[in-house]
Protein backbone atom coordinates (compact mmCIF):
# COMPACT_ATOMS: atom_id res chain seq x y z
CA UNK A 1 0.00 0.00 0.00
CA UNK A 2 1.33 3.44 -0.91
CA UNK A 3 2.02 5.52 2.15
CA UNK A 4 -0.42 8.40 2.63
CA UNK A 5 0.52 11.99 1.86
CA UNK A 6 2.09 13.38 5.05
CA UNK A 7 -0.30 16.38 4.93
CA UNK A 8 -3.28 14.05 5.27
CA UNK A 9 -2.16 12.64 8.64
CA UNK A 10 -3.69 13.30 12.03
CA UNK A 11 -1.43 14.35 14.91
CA UNK A 12 -1.28 10.81 16.37
CA UNK A 13 -0.52 9.25 12.98
CA UNK A 14 2.22 11.78 12.21
CA UNK A 15 3.71 11.39 15.70
CA UNK A 16 3.94 7.63 15.26
CA UNK A 17 5.82 7.98 11.96
CA UNK A 18 8.08 10.71 13.35
CA UNK A 19 9.26 8.71 16.35
CA UNK A 20 9.80 5.61 14.21
CA UNK A 21 11.92 7.78 11.88
CA UNK A 22 9.68 6.80 8.95
CA UNK A 23 9.01 10.46 8.36
CA UNK A 24 11.04 13.53 9.27
CA UNK A 25 9.56 16.75 10.57
CA UNK A 26 11.12 18.56 7.60
CA UNK A 27 9.41 16.19 5.14
CA UNK A 28 6.11 16.61 6.96
CA UNK A 29 6.38 20.42 7.03
CA UNK A 30 7.44 20.56 3.38
CA UNK A 31 4.50 18.38 2.40
CA UNK A 32 2.06 20.67 4.25
CA UNK A 33 3.65 23.80 2.73
CA UNK A 34 3.29 22.27 -0.75
CA UNK A 35 -0.33 21.50 0.06
CA UNK A 36 -0.86 25.16 1.02
CA UNK A 37 0.76 26.28 -2.24
CA UNK A 38 -1.46 23.97 -4.28
CA UNK A 39 -4.75 24.74 -2.58
CA UNK A 40 -4.72 28.16 -0.96
CA UNK A 41 -5.37 30.15 -4.13
CA UNK A 42 -8.85 28.58 -4.00
CA UNK A 43 -9.44 28.74 -0.25
CA UNK A 44 -7.53 31.78 1.03
CA UNK A 45 -7.23 30.54 4.58
CA UNK A 46 -3.75 31.97 5.21
CA UNK A 47 -2.91 35.66 5.60
CA UNK A 48 0.79 34.88 6.11
CA UNK A 49 2.79 31.71 5.41
CA UNK A 50 6.12 31.55 7.22
CA UNK A 51 7.82 28.93 5.08
CA UNK A 52 11.41 29.71 5.99
CA UNK A 53 10.98 29.80 9.76
CA UNK A 54 8.68 26.75 9.60
CA UNK A 55 11.34 24.66 7.89
CA UNK A 56 13.90 25.86 10.42
CA UNK A 57 11.63 24.85 13.32
CA UNK A 58 11.07 21.50 11.62
CA UNK A 59 14.82 20.95 11.46
CA UNK A 60 15.06 21.74 15.18
CA UNK A 61 12.20 19.30 15.83
CA UNK A 62 14.09 16.58 13.96
CA UNK A 63 17.09 17.00 16.27
CA UNK A 64 14.82 16.87 19.33
CA UNK A 65 13.30 13.62 18.03
CA UNK A 66 16.74 12.23 17.14
CA UNK A 67 17.79 12.76 20.77
CA UNK A 68 14.76 10.72 21.80
CA UNK A 69 13.21 13.74 23.46
CA UNK A 70 10.10 15.68 22.58
CA UNK A 71 6.40 15.10 22.97
CA UNK A 72 3.34 14.37 20.89
CA UNK A 73 3.35 17.73 19.17
CA UNK A 74 7.07 17.79 18.35
CA UNK A 75 7.45 18.39 14.62
CA UNK A 76 3.69 18.85 14.06
CA UNK A 77 2.90 21.79 11.74
CA UNK A 78 0.13 24.17 12.84
CA UNK A 79 -1.51 27.46 11.97
CA UNK A 80 -2.56 30.21 14.37
CA UNK A 81 -5.41 32.66 13.86
CA UNK A 82 -4.03 36.06 13.01
CA UNK A 83 -5.27 37.70 16.23
CA UNK A 84 -2.82 35.61 18.28
CA UNK A 85 0.50 37.42 18.68
CA UNK A 86 3.59 35.85 17.13
CA UNK A 87 7.00 37.43 17.74
CA UNK A 88 8.54 38.79 14.57
CA UNK A 89 5.53 37.77 12.41
CA UNK A 90 2.83 40.28 11.48
CA UNK A 91 -0.34 39.90 13.53
CA UNK A 92 -2.96 41.79 11.56
CA UNK A 93 -6.35 40.84 13.05
CA UNK A 94 -7.37 41.06 9.35
CA UNK A 95 -7.59 44.81 9.87
CA UNK A 96 -6.04 47.74 8.07
CA UNK A 97 -5.39 49.07 11.58
CA UNK A 98 -2.80 46.34 12.26
CA UNK A 99 -1.78 45.49 8.69
CA UNK A 100 1.91 46.12 9.45
CA UNK A 101 1.95 45.34 13.17
CA UNK A 102 4.82 43.05 14.18
CA UNK A 103 4.58 41.99 17.85
CA UNK A 104 7.85 41.57 19.70
CA UNK A 105 6.43 38.79 21.86
CA UNK A 106 4.53 35.51 21.51
CA UNK A 107 1.11 34.85 23.00
CA UNK A 108 1.41 32.32 25.85
CA UNK A 109 -0.43 29.69 23.76
CA UNK A 110 2.23 30.13 21.05
CA UNK A 111 5.07 30.00 23.61
CA UNK A 112 3.65 26.74 24.95
CA UNK A 113 3.26 25.21 21.49
CA UNK A 114 6.78 26.26 20.50
CA UNK A 115 8.07 24.66 23.71
CA UNK A 116 6.66 21.31 22.52
CA UNK A 117 8.66 21.66 19.29
CA UNK A 118 5.60 22.08 17.08
CA UNK A 119 6.03 24.03 13.86
CA UNK A 120 4.25 27.35 13.19
CA UNK A 121 3.28 27.51 9.49
CA UNK A 122 1.65 30.89 9.41
CA UNK A 123 -1.39 32.93 10.32
CA UNK A 124 -5.04 32.20 9.58
CA UNK A 125 -7.65 34.57 8.17
CA UNK A 126 -10.51 35.89 10.32
CA UNK A 127 -13.25 38.46 10.47
CA UNK A 128 -11.64 41.78 11.37
CA UNK A 129 -10.78 41.72 15.10
CA UNK A 130 -12.74 38.41 15.31
CA UNK A 131 -16.02 40.24 14.77
CA UNK A 132 -18.20 38.24 12.40
CA UNK A 133 -19.55 34.82 11.50
CA UNK A 134 -18.39 34.37 7.90
CA UNK A 135 -14.77 35.63 7.57
CA UNK A 136 -16.13 38.09 4.98
CA UNK A 137 -15.16 40.95 7.31
CA UNK A 138 -11.44 40.34 6.68
CA UNK A 139 -9.87 43.42 5.13
CA UNK A 140 -7.73 41.17 2.90
CA UNK A 141 -10.06 38.58 1.33
CA UNK A 142 -12.88 36.22 2.28
CA UNK A 143 -11.95 32.60 3.01
CA UNK A 144 -13.90 29.93 1.10
CA UNK A 145 -15.43 26.79 2.55
CA UNK A 146 -13.33 23.84 1.28
CA UNK A 147 -16.54 21.81 0.81
CA UNK A 148 -18.01 24.38 -1.57
CA UNK A 149 -16.06 27.43 -2.69
CA UNK A 150 -19.25 29.46 -3.11
CA UNK A 151 -20.08 29.22 0.58
CA UNK A 152 -18.53 30.79 3.68
CA UNK A 153 -16.34 28.80 6.10
CA UNK A 154 -18.07 30.45 9.05
CA UNK A 155 -16.27 32.80 11.40
CA UNK A 156 -14.61 34.42 12.91
CA UNK A 157 -12.01 31.57 12.88
CA UNK A 158 -12.82 30.85 9.22
CA UNK A 159 -9.16 30.61 8.20
CA UNK A 160 -8.31 28.07 10.93
CA UNK A 161 -11.40 25.90 10.24
CA UNK A 162 -10.90 25.97 6.45
CA UNK A 163 -7.19 25.20 6.70
CA UNK A 164 -7.75 22.17 8.95
CA UNK A 165 -10.56 21.02 6.65
CA UNK A 166 -8.40 21.45 3.52
CA UNK A 167 -5.52 19.73 5.35
CA UNK A 168 -3.16 22.69 4.99
CA UNK A 169 -2.04 22.12 8.59
CA UNK A 170 -2.42 19.34 11.13
CA UNK A 171 -4.17 21.67 13.55
CA UNK A 172 -4.91 25.32 14.11
CA UNK A 173 -5.69 27.47 17.12
CA UNK A 174 -8.49 30.02 17.00
CA UNK A 175 -10.37 32.21 19.44
CA UNK A 176 -14.00 31.86 20.52
CA UNK A 177 -15.87 34.87 21.93
CA UNK A 178 -19.40 33.89 20.87
CA UNK A 179 -18.83 30.73 18.84
CA UNK A 180 -15.90 31.74 16.64
CA UNK A 181 -14.22 28.32 16.95
CA UNK A 182 -17.33 26.10 17.04
CA UNK A 183 -19.45 27.68 14.30
CA UNK A 184 -16.73 27.50 11.60
CA UNK A 185 -15.80 24.00 12.83
CA UNK A 186 -19.42 22.98 12.24
CA UNK A 187 -19.48 24.60 8.77
CA UNK A 188 -16.17 23.01 7.68
CA UNK A 189 -16.59 19.51 9.17
CA UNK A 190 -13.82 19.66 11.79
CA UNK A 191 -13.61 19.47 15.58
CA UNK A 192 -13.63 22.85 17.41
CA UNK A 193 -13.27 23.23 21.17
CA UNK A 194 -13.92 26.28 23.33
CA UNK A 195 -12.36 25.52 26.72
CA UNK A 196 -13.63 26.77 30.08
CA UNK A 197 -13.03 30.51 30.46
CA UNK A 198 -9.55 30.90 31.97
CA UNK A 199 -8.34 27.41 30.99
CA UNK A 200 -6.05 28.86 28.30
CA UNK A 201 -4.15 32.09 28.90
CA UNK A 202 -5.40 35.06 26.89
CA UNK A 203 -1.99 36.77 27.05
CA UNK A 204 -1.13 37.81 23.51
CA UNK A 205 -4.62 37.19 22.16
CA UNK A 206 -5.68 40.57 20.78
CA UNK A 207 -8.54 41.55 23.08
CA UNK A 208 -12.08 41.70 21.72
CA UNK A 209 -14.40 41.02 24.69
CA UNK A 210 -12.22 40.14 27.66
CA UNK A 211 -14.87 38.38 29.79
CA UNK A 212 -15.81 36.09 26.88
CA UNK A 213 -12.64 35.50 24.80
CA UNK A 214 -11.00 32.08 24.94
CA UNK A 215 -8.40 30.38 22.72
CA UNK A 216 -9.25 26.87 21.50
CA UNK A 217 -8.03 24.16 19.10
CA UNK A 218 -9.44 23.19 15.68
CA UNK A 219 -8.46 19.66 14.73
CA UNK A 220 -9.28 16.73 12.45
CA UNK A 221 -10.52 14.60 15.35
CA UNK A 222 -11.27 14.58 19.06
CA UNK A 223 -8.02 12.89 20.11
CA UNK A 224 -5.99 15.63 18.43
CA UNK A 225 -8.15 18.22 20.20
CA UNK A 226 -7.22 16.63 23.54
CA UNK A 227 -3.50 16.77 22.68
CA UNK A 228 -3.59 20.44 21.71
CA UNK A 229 -5.75 21.43 24.69
CA UNK A 230 -3.27 19.84 27.08
CA UNK A 231 -0.38 21.70 25.43
CA UNK A 232 -1.94 25.19 25.55
CA UNK A 233 -3.74 25.03 28.93
CA UNK A 234 -2.59 26.14 32.35
CA UNK A 235 -2.16 29.04 34.69
CA UNK A 236 -0.21 32.02 33.41
CA UNK A 237 1.07 34.83 35.64
CA UNK A 238 0.63 37.11 32.61
CA UNK A 239 -3.15 36.58 32.57
CA UNK A 240 -4.74 37.14 35.98
CA UNK A 241 -7.98 35.52 34.76
CA UNK A 242 -6.26 32.25 33.85
CA UNK A 243 -7.06 29.65 36.47
CA UNK A 244 -4.75 27.36 38.34
CA UNK A 245 -6.62 24.04 38.02
CA UNK A 246 -4.14 21.28 37.17
CA UNK A 247 -3.96 20.23 33.51
CA UNK A 248 -4.71 16.53 33.01
CA UNK A 249 -3.42 14.47 30.07
CA UNK A 250 -6.85 14.73 28.45
CA UNK A 251 -6.17 12.07 25.81
CA UNK A 252 -5.68 9.43 28.50
CA UNK A 253 -9.33 9.73 29.48
CA UNK A 254 -10.85 9.35 26.01
CA UNK A 255 -11.38 5.62 25.95
CA UNK A 256 -14.02 3.70 27.84
CA UNK A 257 -17.76 3.71 27.54
CA UNK A 258 -20.29 6.42 28.25
CA UNK A 259 -22.87 4.10 29.86
CA UNK A 260 -24.94 6.02 32.36
CA UNK A 261 -23.58 9.41 31.30
CA UNK A 262 -26.43 11.81 31.94
CA UNK A 263 -27.02 13.98 28.85
CA UNK A 264 -29.57 16.78 28.78
CA UNK A 265 -31.32 17.91 25.61
CA UNK A 266 -32.36 21.57 26.05
CA UNK A 267 -35.78 22.06 24.47
CA UNK A 268 -35.06 25.76 23.83
CA UNK A 269 -32.37 24.80 21.29
CA UNK A 270 -34.86 23.29 18.88
CA UNK A 271 -36.29 26.54 17.57
CA UNK A 272 -38.22 27.57 14.46
CA UNK A 273 -35.20 29.29 12.91
CA UNK A 274 -33.43 25.94 12.75
CA UNK A 275 -33.21 24.13 9.45
CA UNK A 276 -35.22 20.87 9.67
CA UNK A 277 -32.33 18.83 8.22
CA UNK A 278 -30.08 20.20 10.97
CA UNK A 279 -32.64 19.27 13.63
CA UNK A 280 -32.77 15.80 12.11
CA UNK A 281 -28.95 15.44 12.19
CA UNK A 282 -28.84 16.49 15.85
CA UNK A 283 -31.69 14.13 16.77
CA UNK A 284 -29.77 11.34 15.11
CA UNK A 285 -26.62 12.21 17.11
CA UNK A 286 -28.71 12.04 20.28
CA UNK A 287 -29.91 8.55 19.26
CA UNK A 288 -26.28 7.52 18.73
CA UNK A 289 -25.39 8.62 22.27
CA UNK A 290 -28.43 6.78 23.60
CA UNK A 291 -27.40 3.60 21.77
CA UNK A 292 -24.03 3.87 23.54
CA UNK A 293 -25.82 3.69 26.88
CA UNK A 294 -26.06 7.37 27.79
CA UNK A 295 -29.14 8.49 29.77
CA UNK A 296 -30.92 11.10 27.68
CA UNK A 297 -33.48 13.49 29.19
CA UNK A 298 -35.07 16.71 28.09
CA UNK A 299 -33.98 19.75 30.11
CA UNK A 300 -34.83 23.44 30.09
CA UNK A 301 -32.56 26.48 29.85
CA UNK A 302 -35.39 29.01 30.02
CA UNK A 303 -33.38 32.19 29.33
CA UNK A 304 -31.72 30.91 26.14
CA UNK A 305 -33.70 33.19 23.84
CA UNK A 306 -32.20 36.24 25.60
CA UNK A 307 -28.58 35.15 25.15
CA UNK A 308 -28.16 36.83 21.77
CA UNK A 309 -29.27 40.23 23.07
CA UNK A 310 -27.08 39.89 26.18
CA UNK A 311 -24.09 39.00 24.02
CA UNK A 312 -24.58 41.83 21.54
CA UNK A 313 -24.62 44.31 24.43
CA UNK A 314 -21.77 42.91 26.54
CA UNK A 315 -19.33 41.99 23.72
CA UNK A 316 -19.56 45.37 21.92
CA UNK A 317 -19.37 47.21 25.27
CA UNK A 318 -16.12 45.42 26.14
CA UNK A 319 -14.88 45.84 22.56
CA UNK A 320 -15.52 49.58 22.57
CA UNK A 321 -13.26 49.84 25.59
CA UNK A 322 -10.60 47.39 24.34
CA UNK A 323 -10.37 48.95 20.90
CA UNK A 324 -9.93 52.47 22.24
CA UNK A 325 -6.18 51.74 22.22
CA UNK A 326 -6.07 52.07 18.43
CA UNK A 327 -5.28 55.75 18.22
CA UNK A 328 -2.54 55.83 15.59
CA UNK A 329 0.08 57.01 18.08
CA UNK A 330 2.17 54.12 19.40
CA UNK A 331 1.47 51.43 16.79
CA UNK A 332 -0.84 50.55 13.95
CA UNK A 333 -2.37 52.59 11.14
CA UNK A 334 -2.09 56.34 11.50
CA UNK A 335 -3.85 58.87 9.31
CA UNK A 336 -1.05 61.15 8.22
CA UNK A 337 -2.80 64.05 6.53
CA UNK A 338 -3.76 65.80 9.69
CA UNK A 339 -1.89 67.92 12.18
CA UNK A 340 -4.69 68.40 14.67
CA UNK A 341 -4.63 65.60 17.28
CA UNK A 342 -8.41 65.06 17.51
CA UNK A 343 -8.92 65.12 13.78
CA UNK A 344 -6.07 62.63 13.34
CA UNK A 345 -7.62 60.33 15.94
CA UNK A 346 -11.05 60.38 14.28
CA UNK A 347 -9.63 59.88 10.79
CA UNK A 348 -7.29 57.08 11.93
CA UNK A 349 -10.26 55.17 13.33
CA UNK A 350 -12.52 56.07 10.40
CA UNK A 351 -10.09 54.65 7.82
CA UNK A 352 -8.38 51.99 9.95
CA UNK A 353 -11.51 50.05 11.02
CA UNK A 354 -13.97 48.25 8.73
CA UNK A 355 -17.78 48.58 8.90
CA UNK A 356 -18.54 45.74 11.35
CA UNK A 357 -15.88 46.86 13.83
CA UNK A 358 -17.21 50.42 13.72
CA UNK A 359 -20.77 49.15 14.15
CA UNK A 360 -19.80 47.22 17.28
CA UNK A 361 -17.72 50.02 18.77
CA UNK A 362 -20.66 52.41 18.33
CA UNK A 363 -23.11 49.87 19.72
CA UNK A 364 -20.90 49.34 22.77
CA UNK A 365 -20.29 53.04 23.22
CA UNK A 366 -24.04 53.62 23.17
CA UNK A 367 -24.75 50.83 25.68
CA UNK A 368 -22.17 52.29 28.07
CA UNK A 369 -23.08 55.94 27.56
CA UNK A 370 -24.66 58.19 30.15
CA UNK A 371 -28.41 57.64 30.32
CA UNK A 372 -28.35 54.20 28.66
CA UNK A 373 -25.93 52.29 30.91
CA UNK A 374 -28.64 50.96 33.24
CA UNK A 375 -31.08 50.08 30.47
CA UNK A 376 -28.57 48.16 28.38
CA UNK A 377 -25.25 47.23 29.99
CA UNK A 378 -26.46 46.73 33.56
CA UNK A 379 -29.58 44.89 32.39
CA UNK A 380 -27.47 42.62 30.16
CA UNK A 381 -25.16 41.78 33.07
CA UNK A 382 -28.16 40.85 35.20
CA UNK A 383 -29.62 38.63 32.49
CA UNK A 384 -26.14 37.13 32.14
CA UNK A 385 -26.57 35.91 35.73
CA UNK A 386 -29.91 34.31 34.83
CA UNK A 387 -28.42 32.51 31.83
CA UNK A 388 -25.49 31.32 33.92
CA UNK A 389 -27.89 30.10 36.62
CA UNK A 390 -29.87 28.11 34.00
CA UNK A 391 -26.73 26.06 33.35
CA UNK A 392 -25.94 25.65 37.06
CA UNK A 393 -29.45 24.28 37.60
CA UNK A 394 -29.26 21.82 34.72
CA UNK A 395 -25.79 20.57 35.70
CA UNK A 396 -27.12 19.63 39.15
CA UNK A 397 -28.71 16.63 37.44
CA UNK A 398 -26.87 16.31 34.14
CA UNK A 399 -23.23 15.59 33.24
CA UNK A 400 -23.35 17.31 29.88
CA UNK A 401 -25.75 18.92 27.39
CA UNK A 402 -26.13 18.03 23.71
CA UNK A 403 -27.40 20.63 21.23
CA UNK A 404 -26.94 21.87 17.69
CA UNK A 405 -23.80 23.94 16.97
CA UNK A 406 -25.43 26.10 14.30
CA UNK A 407 -28.98 26.61 13.01
CA UNK A 408 -27.98 25.91 9.37
CA UNK A 409 -25.13 24.58 7.25
CA UNK A 410 -22.70 27.04 5.60
CA UNK A 411 -24.49 29.77 3.64
CA UNK A 412 -23.46 31.36 0.31
CA UNK A 413 -20.83 34.10 0.26
CA UNK A 414 -22.47 37.52 0.27
CA UNK A 415 -25.78 36.17 1.55
CA UNK A 416 -25.87 37.86 4.97
CA UNK A 417 -23.08 40.41 4.90
CA UNK A 418 -25.35 43.42 4.44
CA UNK A 419 -27.80 42.38 7.17
CA UNK A 420 -26.12 42.39 10.60
CA UNK A 421 -29.14 41.01 12.47
CA UNK A 422 -29.35 37.95 10.18
CA UNK A 423 -25.60 37.43 10.53
CA UNK A 424 -25.81 37.62 14.35
CA UNK A 425 -28.45 34.86 14.41
CA UNK A 426 -25.75 32.37 13.36
CA UNK A 427 -24.44 32.45 16.90
CA UNK A 428 -27.63 31.66 18.82
CA UNK A 429 -26.51 28.17 19.89
CA UNK A 430 -22.87 28.97 20.62
CA UNK A 431 -23.19 32.25 22.56
CA UNK A 432 -24.65 30.84 25.82
CA UNK A 433 -21.45 28.86 26.58
CA UNK A 434 -19.37 32.06 26.40
CA UNK A 435 -21.83 33.97 28.56
CA UNK A 436 -21.60 31.24 31.22
CA UNK A 437 -17.87 30.60 30.70
CA UNK A 438 -18.44 26.86 30.27
CA UNK A 439 -16.56 24.55 27.86
CA UNK A 440 -18.20 23.40 24.64
CA UNK A 441 -17.11 21.35 21.65
CA UNK A 442 -18.48 21.04 18.11
CA UNK A 443 -17.93 17.70 16.39
CA UNK A 444 -18.91 16.66 12.86
CA UNK A 445 -22.39 15.06 12.83
CA UNK A 446 -22.60 14.28 9.12
CA UNK A 447 -23.39 15.93 5.80
CA UNK A 448 -26.55 17.67 4.65
CA UNK A 449 -26.60 17.92 0.85
CA UNK A 450 -22.80 17.50 0.81
CA UNK A 451 -22.24 20.23 3.43
CA UNK A 452 -20.97 19.40 6.95
CA UNK A 453 -22.95 20.04 10.11
CA UNK A 454 -21.73 19.82 13.70
CA UNK A 455 -23.29 18.78 16.96
CA UNK A 456 -22.36 20.58 20.18
CA UNK A 457 -21.62 19.21 23.64
CA UNK A 458 -21.46 21.57 26.63
CA UNK A 459 -20.47 20.82 30.21
CA UNK A 460 -19.94 22.55 33.56
CA UNK A 461 -16.76 24.54 34.24
CA UNK A 462 -13.65 22.32 33.90
CA UNK A 463 -15.52 19.34 32.46
CA UNK A 464 -13.25 19.09 29.38
CA UNK A 465 -12.28 15.53 30.33
CA UNK A 466 -15.92 14.39 30.23
CA UNK A 467 -16.73 16.45 27.14
CA UNK A 468 -13.81 15.05 25.16
CA UNK A 469 -14.61 11.51 26.26
CA UNK A 470 -18.25 11.83 25.19
CA UNK A 471 -17.23 13.52 21.92
CA UNK A 472 -14.73 10.74 21.25
CA UNK A 473 -17.33 8.03 21.95
CA UNK A 474 -19.71 9.74 19.52
CA UNK A 475 -17.01 10.12 16.89
CA UNK A 476 -16.14 6.41 17.10
CA UNK A 477 -19.79 5.30 16.97
CA UNK A 478 -20.84 7.69 14.20
CA UNK A 479 -17.85 6.43 12.29
CA UNK A 480 -17.61 9.27 9.78
CA UNK A 481 -14.83 11.10 11.65
CA UNK A 482 -13.33 14.05 9.88
CA UNK A 483 -15.50 15.06 6.91
CA UNK A 484 -12.92 15.48 4.16
CA UNK A 485 -13.73 17.79 1.29
CA UNK A 486 -12.61 16.75 -2.17
CA UNK A 487 -10.18 19.39 -3.36
CA UNK A 488 -8.38 19.08 -6.67
CA UNK A 489 -4.83 20.35 -6.24
CA UNK B 1 -36.25 52.34 18.75
CA UNK B 2 -34.99 54.89 16.26
CA UNK B 3 -31.74 56.76 16.76
CA UNK B 4 -31.70 60.29 15.38
CA UNK B 5 -28.88 61.50 13.21
CA UNK B 6 -27.69 63.73 16.05
CA UNK B 7 -27.64 60.80 18.47
CA UNK B 8 -25.53 58.73 16.09
CA UNK B 9 -23.20 61.71 15.58
CA UNK B 10 -22.86 62.04 19.36
CA UNK B 11 -22.01 58.33 19.80
CA UNK B 12 -19.47 58.52 16.96
CA UNK B 13 -17.83 61.53 18.58
CA UNK B 14 -17.66 59.70 21.94
CA UNK B 15 -16.05 56.72 20.16
CA UNK B 16 -13.75 59.07 18.22
CA UNK B 17 -14.68 57.62 14.86
CA UNK B 18 -15.02 60.00 11.95
CA UNK B 19 -18.04 59.39 9.74
CA UNK B 20 -19.45 60.75 6.51
CA UNK B 21 -23.13 61.81 6.40
CA UNK B 22 -23.85 58.69 4.36
CA UNK B 23 -22.15 56.40 6.91
CA UNK B 24 -24.04 58.07 9.74
CA UNK B 25 -27.35 57.40 8.01
CA UNK B 26 -26.60 53.75 7.24
CA UNK B 27 -25.13 52.93 10.64
CA UNK B 28 -27.97 54.80 12.37
CA UNK B 29 -30.52 52.59 10.64
CA UNK B 30 -28.54 49.44 11.42
CA UNK B 31 -28.01 50.34 15.08
CA UNK B 32 -31.72 51.12 15.46
CA UNK B 33 -32.57 47.71 14.04
CA UNK B 34 -30.10 45.98 16.39
CA UNK B 35 -31.33 47.93 19.45
CA UNK B 36 -34.86 46.82 18.58
CA UNK B 37 -33.73 43.23 19.17
CA UNK B 38 -32.62 44.16 22.69
CA UNK B 39 -36.12 45.23 23.76
CA UNK B 40 -36.98 41.62 24.65
CA UNK B 41 -34.78 41.98 27.75
CA UNK B 42 -37.25 44.47 29.20
CA UNK B 43 -39.77 41.66 29.62
CA UNK B 44 -37.52 40.06 32.27
CA UNK B 45 -37.84 41.02 35.91
CA UNK B 46 -34.29 41.56 37.13
CA UNK B 47 -35.20 43.57 40.22
CA UNK B 48 -33.08 41.58 42.70
CA UNK B 49 -30.70 39.88 40.29
CA UNK B 50 -26.98 40.40 40.84
CA UNK B 51 -24.84 41.35 37.87
CA UNK B 52 -22.28 39.00 36.34
CA UNK B 53 -19.22 40.85 35.07
CA UNK B 54 -17.22 37.69 34.84
CA UNK B 55 -18.23 34.07 34.15
CA UNK B 56 -15.95 32.37 36.66
CA UNK B 57 -15.11 33.20 40.22
CA UNK B 58 -11.81 35.01 40.00
CA UNK B 59 -9.92 36.84 42.66
CA UNK B 60 -7.44 39.67 42.53
CA UNK B 61 -3.96 38.37 41.80
CA UNK B 62 -1.10 40.25 43.42
CA UNK B 63 2.61 40.00 42.69
CA UNK B 64 5.73 41.98 43.33
CA UNK B 65 6.39 44.75 40.86
CA UNK B 66 9.51 43.28 39.33
CA UNK B 67 10.77 43.66 35.80
CA UNK B 68 10.75 40.24 34.16
CA UNK B 69 10.80 41.09 30.47
CA UNK B 70 13.81 42.08 28.42
CA UNK B 71 14.18 45.59 27.20
CA UNK B 72 12.52 45.81 23.79
CA UNK B 73 12.46 49.54 23.09
CA UNK B 74 13.69 49.19 19.53
CA UNK B 75 11.15 46.53 18.57
CA UNK B 76 8.37 48.58 20.13
CA UNK B 77 9.51 51.76 18.40
CA UNK B 78 9.58 49.91 15.07
CA UNK B 79 5.79 49.75 15.30
CA UNK B 80 5.38 53.49 15.99
CA UNK B 81 3.98 55.50 13.07
CA UNK B 82 6.32 58.41 13.90
CA UNK B 83 9.43 58.36 16.02
CA UNK B 84 12.36 60.57 16.89
CA UNK B 85 15.47 59.22 18.60
CA UNK B 86 14.19 56.90 21.34
CA UNK B 87 10.74 58.43 21.46
CA UNK B 88 7.35 58.10 19.85
CA UNK B 89 6.58 61.37 18.14
CA UNK B 90 3.05 62.65 18.79
CA UNK B 91 1.07 65.47 17.29
CA UNK B 92 0.90 68.85 18.98
CA UNK B 93 -1.37 68.66 22.04
CA UNK B 94 -1.27 72.31 23.15
CA UNK B 95 -2.05 75.21 20.86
Amino acid sequence: MASPNPWSLTISEAHRLLVRKQLSAVELTQSVIDRIKHTDSKINSFITVTEESALKSALDADSIIARGEGSLLTGIPFQAKDNICTAGITTTCASKMLENFVPNYDATAITKLKATGSVLLGKGNLDEFAMGSSTENSVFFPTKNPHNFNTVPGGSSGGPAASVSAEQCLFSIGSDTGGSVRQPASFCGVVGLKPTYGRVSRYGLVAFASSLDQIGPLTKNVRDSAFVLEAISGNDPKDSTSNSESVPAYAEYLDGDVKGLKIGVPKEYFVDEMDSDVACAVRSSIKTMESLGADISEVSLPHTSHALAVYYIIAPAEASSNLSRYDGVKFGYSHSESTDIWDALEKTRQHGFGPEVKRRILLGTYALSSGYYDAYYLKAQQVRSLIRQDFVNVFKNMDIIIAPSTPTVAFPLGDKISDPVQMYLNDIFTIPANIAGIPAISIPAGLIKDMPIGVQLMGPHHSEKTLLKAAHAYEQAANHGFLKPSIQE
Amino acid sequence: MNLSNDEVKHIASLAKIGMTEEELKLIGAQLSQILEQFQSLNALDTENVETTAHPTSITTVLRNDEITNEKANEDMLDNAPKKEQDFVRVRRVLE
